[in-house]
């Protein structure tokens, strides 16, 4: 280290503005000269060593990412399946503007491989000419893109104060102990997926649960061990708890208005 | 007695069938639409729907005719987007209407659109609402072939495109500019306001947005008129209310009553009250965005937009979550601002570190480590997100985590003091590390937590 030298008694000069172009300074009187190259050269940038310097990790992974971010791929060196393909075009035409029909894009990915892969974000974003990037961090904001495989069947728990007032807790815990797993989570068959999830707007059903994308409730810890059943053997889920069978709540004797 | 109960939006909700174009039109369906777009010019629709004083039933209660009159009149793209990103904890209202009628909507949304000028229309569905989201792809084809929408809307020459887009799971979805950055494929973070929609939304254009029952209440006002329209409802909040009544009632579901109707009659008669031996310790009025009210304040009080908010709380989205006594209040101060902590997209600071930092003391106060100065902290907390952000998400959870720190203050020093026996701190969502049992009449379980 070059010891500490007043400001304007410094033998070198610097732009304050241009940091990065700075002149090298040349050696301190004390420095070994063979660290800082010739002192009979010219001030100027030292010529760069393209030589790795070697470092001894702390952790075998490396956090940096590899490479800079993949471009927007050719559609000519991706393929893409045909009913994806389309799938995409048609979204798109629905918009003025062709972003908007990514989320569109997704679900369409999600449907087909069962998540978000990356093959599959890079069909969508060579169809719909953005770069992968894009695809991934839209997907990473909400909540029903899956980023990672999961179990076949989907079952969210609502967790959201109605449910939790009526025992939604311990209907997650029976969800995960029906699919024996210690908490949210794949099972090991791979046929279950299990998490808790926030207000799913069906209050009414309270505690409830989607399952596959479809609402049952009000659900008690046998109905759980009954839905894990049914899923596992492919049976139909719960025919007495779906929400589509539901009437209104108010009774048949409510007065109807009309001008 | 007789069902305290009015049923205008709710008219039929059980006829079978009711989802199909046919079934709607043999009830009187798109009748409204006709008289809308061969009697009216687009002036006299809009003002119509500004003589009604029809309240936006989202949440903010703004006058819905005067939304639409902001946006410039002219030759250009105008865009209606219709916010059915229904996620307000309490509220599903909107499922239950998009479910049994679709073409209310879709018929009140083409309405709208003609009094905006609108001519290019979304319904931003949110994308756990799988079911709905397909009943409505029928009924908007359905009203394509039928010729409600396209370009030529019943030979008037009139063109109203609608689109049907899916959310994914993001509550912020629902804020009306984070909902346009989401249509427009973005992430959905809000914007900063001004401008507002109407002067420059989505795409850049004019745009009005709507709540799925604000919709639904258009054909009704065309076809009866303002002034009948008001004949139901108070003075300042005219009309019906699709009201979700939730939490520790006998029958939780939606009641469509008359703005103005005692808030008693909504929990005890028709949602049944308490279950037996229980009594009501506090309400959220309006989701859970609505600072809670305890019983006193609210059973005798109309339930209107403006005697909410004399109160100190508001109407909201119209959903009425009752606790009762074997609640936890810190606890469920800590399950709301999870899910808020949970719910923030992180833009602006007070939020996203207002969110986080409550959580962290309310569960330090439910494991009996907190410190008197940490429920200062959090009151302080809460009154320095108020306003501070893009958005009123860090808001809404100030406001009731607020009200609960002002209200039930005793119990809150209990916690500290003790904290909270026989406790979990309840599942945040997604989280692996989930802890068993919620309310203290549950069966208690291993592994709890204090």
């Amino acid at each position: 280290m070059s010891p500490l030298i007043p400001k304007g008694k410094r033998p070198w000069t610097t732009d304050p503005g241009h940091i990065h172009d700075a002149p090298h300074p040349p050696p301190m009187p004390d420095e070994p000269e063979s660290t800082a190259g010739s002192s009979a050269s010219p001030p100027g940038p030292a010529a760069e060593s393209l030589e790795p310097i070697e470092v001894r990790q702390a952790v075998e992974e490396e956090r940096e990412p590899h490479g800079d971010p993949a471009p927007v791929p050719d559609p000519s060196e991706v393929e893409v399946p045909k009913e994806l393909a389309d799938e995409i075009r048609r979204a798109m035409k629905r918009y003025p503007r062709k972003r908007s029909a990514v989320m569109p894009a997704l679900w369409a990915v999600q449907r087909r491989y069962g998540w978000c892969t990356p093959k599959g974000i890079r069909q969508a974003a060579a169809v719909m000419g953005v770069t992968p990037g894009y695809l991934q961090a839209v997907a990473s904001y909400y909540d029903l893109f899956r980023l990672e495989p999961e179990g076949e069947h989907q079952v969210l728990v609502c967790t959201n104060i109605s449910c939790w007032l009526r025992g939604a807790d311990v209907l997650l815990e029976s969800f995960c102990e029906a699919a024996g797993i210690d908490g949210p989570g794949s099972s090991q068959d791979g046929k279950l997926f299990i998490r808790g999830f926030e207000c799913l707007g069906a209050c009414d059903l309270a505690p409830m649960a989607s399952i596959d994308e479809r609402y049952y409730g009000p659900l008690t810890e046998e109905d759980a061990r009954a839905a894990a059943e049914q899923l596992r053997s492919g049976r139909e889920v719960l025919p007495d708890k779906r929400l589509e069978d539901r009437p209104a709540a108010g009774g048949p004797d409510a007065k109807e208005v009309k001008g | 007695m007789a069902s305290q109960e009015t049923r205008l939006l709710f008219r039929n909700i059980d006829e079978p069938g009711l989802a199909s174009i046919e079934a709607y039109r043999k009830l009187g369906g798109y009748r409204s639409i006709e008289k809308a777009f061969k009697q009216m010019t687009p002036e006299e629709v809009l003002e119509e729907l500004e003589d009604s004083g029809l309240r936006g039933r989202g949440g903010a209660g703004f006058a819905m005719g005067k939304k639409a009159s902001f946006l410039p009149r002219g030759d250009m793209d105008k865009y209606l987007c219709c916010n059915a990103d229904e996620s307000e904890p309490g509220a599903f209202k909107d499922r239950e209407l998009i479910q049994k009628n679709p073409h209310q909507l879709i018929e009140g949304l083409i309405i709208a659109a003609r009094a905006a000028g609108a001519n290019r229309c979304f319904i931003y569905i949110r994308g756990e609402y799988d079911l709905q989201g397909d009943i409505l792809d029928r009924a908007v084809d359905e009203a394509y072939e039928a010729g409600f929408l396209g370009e030529d809307v019943l030979g008037t020459g009139e063109q109203v495109e609608l689109v049907v887009h899916r959310g994914a799971g993001a509550y912020i979805c629902g804020e009306e500019t984070a909902l346009l950055d989401s249509l427009e494929g973005k992430r959905g973070n809000p914007r900063l306001k001004p401008p507002f929609p109407a002067v420059q939304g989505l795409y850049d254009g004019p745009t009005l947005i709507n709540n799925v029952e604000t919709l639904s209440n258009v054909p009704h006002i065309v076809s009866s008129g303002a002034d009948w329209f008001k004949s139901l409802g108070t003075e300042q909040s005219p009309g019906t209310k699709v009201t979700s009544v939730s939490g520790d009632v006998k029958r939780p579901g939606n009641y469509e009553v008359e703005l103005g109707i005692p808030t008693r009659v909504l929990i005890e008669d028709l949602a049944g009250g308490p279950r037996d031996g229980r009594r009501i310790k506090g309400i959220f009025p309006g989701g859970s965005s609505s600072p809670v009210l305890t019983p006193e304040e609210a059973l005798d009080r109309p339930y209107s937009f403006e005697a909410m908010a004399d109160a100190g709380s508001m109407l909201g989205s119209g959903s009425i979550i009752v606790f009762d006594d074997t609640t936890s209040v810190v606890k469920l101060a800590l399950r709301t601002a999870r899910f808020y902590h949970h719910e923030s997209c992180g833009k602006c600071t007070p939020c996203r570190e207002g969110t986080n930092w409550t959580v962290k003391m309310l569960e330090r106060m439910i494991r009996g480590q907190a410190t008197p100065i940490d429920l200062e902290t959090v009151a302080s907390v809460q009154t320095n997100i108020i306003g501070n952000c893009l958005c009123v998400l860090g808001d809404s959870m100030a406001m009731p985590v607020g009200s609960m720190v002002q209200k039930f203050r005793d119990e809150f020093m209990d916690a500290i003091e003790r904290g909270v026996p026989g406790a979990s701190l309840g599942a945040p969502s997604g989280d692996p590390a989930i802890a068993p049992a919620g309310q203290q009449p549950m069966p208690a379980r291993a592994g709890a937590v204090a």
